[in-house]
């Protein structure tokens, strides 16, 4: 099975819990069609470069999986049809991407990491 | 004060011969990841569009994947599209 990873934003007008409903949905779509879950990282809400659906801002969710190629296109269907959902991009990880992401969450790039919570907190 | 008043009759050739280089070959990086927005900042103008290989040194192989990582973050609401200043 292929990794991948979708970067997902929701809508800012939704509140804590239901924005967790969200989430939880679409983890139990993916592992009810075969999908596990590597990694999720909550980037919280974020100033947007420019406005989507006339919001300026959102929250954004990143979540790494590993799934069969045809369930992909199922995803993204379902991710269309979500009206909560602004924006999304999922990507296929290459080796590279995958040594990189694996770094990543083992804290090799604490600097980076220290200046992504900066951002998020302002 | 008087630094201020000091003129060349020829502009200071500063950094004459410094070659450009290809910053990932260089310091062996494999993959540019299109979240890092403050690092691709490094690739773009202040409009926004992506500076071109002769200004920034990248090799082909790196500048492909400079753009594609820009594009990606311009989709998800990183980077802008098009703006005057970016900050």
């Amino acid at each position: 099975m292929q990794q991948y990873e979708t970067v997902i934003i929701l809508t800012p007008l939704l509140s804590v819990e239901a924005a967790k409903e969200v989430l939880t949905k679409f983890n139990k779509l993916m592992t009810d069609n075969g999908a596990e879950i590597v990694h999720e990282d909550n980037w919280g809400l974020k100033k947007l470069a420019y406005p989507i659906q006339k919001k300026t801002t959102g929250y954004y969710h990143l979540t790494t999986f590993k799934a069969p190629g045809e369930f992909i296109n199922k995803l993204e269907v379902e991710y269309r049809r979500d009206e909560r959902i602004m924006r999304f991009l999922t990507v296929s990880l290459d080796k590279h991407a995958l040594a990189f992401s694996e770094k990543k969450r083992s804290g090799a790039f604490n600097k980076n990491k220290e200046t992504k919570t900066e951002e998020v907190a302002q | 004060m008087a630094k201020d008043q000091i003129q060349y009759v020829t502009a200071p050739k500063v950094d004459e011969n410094r070659k450009k280089y290809c910053r990932f070959k260089k310091n062996g990086i494999k993959y540019i990841d299109y979240k890092d927005a403050n690092f691709l900042l490094k690739f773009i103008n202040d409009q926004g569009k992506v500076l071109p290989r002769r200004l920034t040194g990248t090799s082909l192989k790196f500048q492909r994947k400079v753009a594609q990582a820009v594009k990606r973050a311009r989709h998800i609401g990183l980077l802008p599209y098009v703006t005057d200043s970016i900050k």
